[in-house]
């Protein structure tokens, strides 16, 4: 028996039954269909969060001053002043795996220019602080390593500053705003960046020198935190190891003593937010593998009629000389057929349904090969699992009883 | 007539145990059948014709007795050897054709060839048109199987189990479910086919059929009641062509 002759002998019994074979092949569309879309709209949203996490510089590390015991009593971090202006030095002179470094105090208050004013934050960071959160300058210039140790009254303001200060669209770089009561001279305006994933207006910010804020501002002599970006995503973990061991020393810890800082990379952010997504494309997936399984057994279902109502014609096929074997591939051959044109129905029909996803809805979507692939192995092995049981029932007939069946 | 044994069957017996009762279908039939016969085998329901066919047919083994088609013992075979044998030496005609529903004529009549890998696409098709033209349906070989009369669909079939080249042709009723005059244009092409020197098997319950075969046998009861020789056949197309035809 030729092969090739089984598939024609299939594709002919096919052809005589089109539109049961169509509606056959509907279970299949559907659950690959859905399969391809649901992965897609999972996949996508994944995608965006990442892409999100990443724009806020996905090698970004950040120290912030750990909760400690002081007597006995627990203090909130905010009170710790464990982070000093030399931890930021010895971290930026001695970290291999550090590209950049600048340390964080922030002070809230009201800004004022003419007759607007506007309360936001002001972020005295040094000049890495642009790498670091991969803001970019739209105007003028950032403020200089000179800056910061003159401690400067300059600063960099974000676009949602500037339309509240300056509604009128006037040039604020070289403008002098005040902050409280400190004028400070606008030397760069910041590039937009729009809200984050979290929801936050990124551009709601002020930069200035980080000695400007701790002695002009906030008359503190510690600093509230530090950012510092690893030499790439994968090495954040050698970075935060390594910034560990040189704030240990700095603050002579005993070893088995507690660390009297945090650090937190955008790593382990990144992470928690996508197991939340991955979560999603698991159920979504999990939803659309269930409408494949019934797609299978509406394969199963219809063989098995199909097996019954031409019980006549695999009568006469065995006279006329075909082995069990013969019928049991037919059957086989005929609900694989159905199952990978309904497959690859269903995959193009999926990609159609994931962009018009995208076109009408807005969602990000990313069709992704693996689901086709994977899609198209389920739906092969749907057919062959669910055709087996009809078409062993067609082999094993008699042929006497099935050629005197009515 | 040659004497090339086509089937030859010693003592065939064949018994179907129904829950605890044994029934004898067959018990000890014998005689061979040589190439280039026509025979006819009659019986009323129950005589263990139908079983005798399947048992000719390869489709059923006999319970003992010896079954030798074309020199060759089948009752040791296989399922699947069996198959094959009845692919390569039988041709089956049935009382209800048994084409396939919305397939046209040479696809019906290439299917025994299909399950021979011997044939190639083309050889299928040239030997599919010429077992039609064999049985005249030269001008019909695209119609489809629910396009034409009963009379052409039995032509059809007997073209499939022309197609192979078989030993014999074995035909069950094959006239059963015609009219008067299409079973005549049957039986006369099964004489035309038994002229060229097809050895044929038509197995009846109507006895007026014996007048156009050569050889006559009888059963009842599972045994053989007579077995005669027809020296000088009835002609078919004489008959055939004095009915008149039907006005509509």
């Amino acid at each position: 028996m030729r092969f090739s002759n089984l598939i024609k002998i299939a594709l002919r019994a096919l052809n005589n039954n089109k539109l049961r074979c169509f509606l056959t092949m509907l279970g299949i569309i559907i659950g690959v269909g859905s399969v391809i879309t649901m992965l897609a709209i999972g996949q996508g949203s994944k995608n965006s969060i990442k892409a999100q996490i990443s724009e806020m510089g996905s090698n970004m590390i950040m120290i912030h001053p750990g909760t400690g015991q002081r007597g006995g009593v627990r203090q909130s971090s905010d009170d710790m002043q464990t982070l000093k202006e030399e931890d930021y030095t010895t971290i930026h002179d001695n970290a291999k795996y550090v590209t950049a470094i600048s340390p964080q105090v922030s002070s809230s208050g009201q800004f004022i220019y003419g007759n607007n004013n506007y309360p936001s934050q002001l972020q005295g960071v040094s000049p890495d602080y642009l790498e670091i959160r991969q803001l970019k300058i739209a105007e003028g210039s950032m403020f200089t390593d000179h800056d910061v140790t003159t401690a400067a009254k300059v600063c960099v303001l974000g676009q949602t500053v500037v339309d509240n200060l300056f509604p009128n669209g006037e040039d604020p770089v070289g403008k002098v705003v005040r902050f409280n009561k400190i004028p400070l001279t606008v030397i760069g305006v910041l590039q937009e960046k729009g809200t984050n994933s979290m929801g936050q207006d990124q551009d709601d910010v002020a930069l200035a020198p980080y000695t400007t804020v701790m002695k002009r501002v906030l008359a503190i002599d510690y600093i509230q935190g530090l950012f510092a970006s690893a030499i790439d995503e994968n090495l954040s973990e050698e970075a935060s190891a390594e910034i560990t061991a040189l704030l240990r020393t700095n603050h002579k810890l005993k070893d088995g003593a507690d660390d009297d800082f945090n650090i937190r990379t955008q790593q382990e952010l990144s992470e928690m937010m996508s197991s939340t997504s991955e979560m999603m494309t698991v159920l979504l997936g999990c939803v659309a593998g269930i409408s494949l399984l019934v797609g299978g057994i509406g394969i199963m279902n219809i063989m098995y009629v199909s097996v019954t109502e031409r019980t006549r014609e695999i009568g006469l096929r065995m006279a006329i000389g075909a082995k069990g074997r013969d019928i049991l591939a037919q059957f086989l051959i005929e609900s694989v057929i159905i199952s990978i044109t309904g497959g690859v129905i269903g995959v193009l029909l999926g990609c159609l349904a994931a962009w018009m996803v995208n076109l009408f809805a807005h969602w990000p979507v990313q069709v992704q090969l693996s689901a086709i692939l994977l899609s198209f192995t389920v739906c092969t092995v749907t057919g062959v699992f669910f055709g087996w049981y009809p078409a062993q029932k067609a082999a094993n007939l008699n042929p006497i009883d099935a050629l005197r069946y009515e | 007539m040659t004497d090339r044994e086509i089937i030859k069957i010693t003592d065939l017996r064949r018994n179907f145990r129904v829950g605890d009762e044994t029934v004898h279908a067959l018990r000890g039939l014998s005689f061979t059948i040589h190439e280039g016969e026509f025979v006819t085998i009659m019986g009323t329901s129950g005589s263990g014709k139908s079983t005798l066919l399947n048992i000719l047919g390869c489709l059923d083994i006999p319970t003992s007795g010896d079954y030798l088609l074309d020199g060759i013992s089948v009752q040791k075979m296989s399922k699947p050897q069996r198959a094959t044998i009845r692919n390569r030496k039988i041709g089956f005609v049935f009382q209800n054709y048994n084409l396939l529903p919305k397939t046209t004529s040479i696809e019906n009549v290439e299917l025994p060839l299909l399950y021979n890998a011997t044939y190639n696409a083309r050889q299928r098709k040239e030997r599919a048109i010429r077992a039609l033209e064999a049985v005249g349906l030269h001008d019909r070989l695209y119609h489809r199987s629910n396009q034409m009369s009963g009379g052409q669909q039995q032509r059809v079939a007997i073209a499939r189990a022309l197609v192979n080249d078989p030993v014999i042709i074995l035909a069950d009723e094959a006239t059963g479910n015609l009219d008067t005059r299409t079973s005549f244009s049957i039986l006369t092409l099964f004489q035309e086919l038994h002229a060229r020197g097809r050895t044929i098997i038509f197995v009846t319950h109507n006895p007026e059929l014996a007048d156009y075969s050569s050889r006559n046998i009888v059963l009842r009861d599972g045994k053989i009641i007579s077995d005669t020789i027809n020296e000088s056949p009835a002609s078919a197309r004489e008959v055939y062509e004095s009915l008149p035809k039907e006005e509509d």
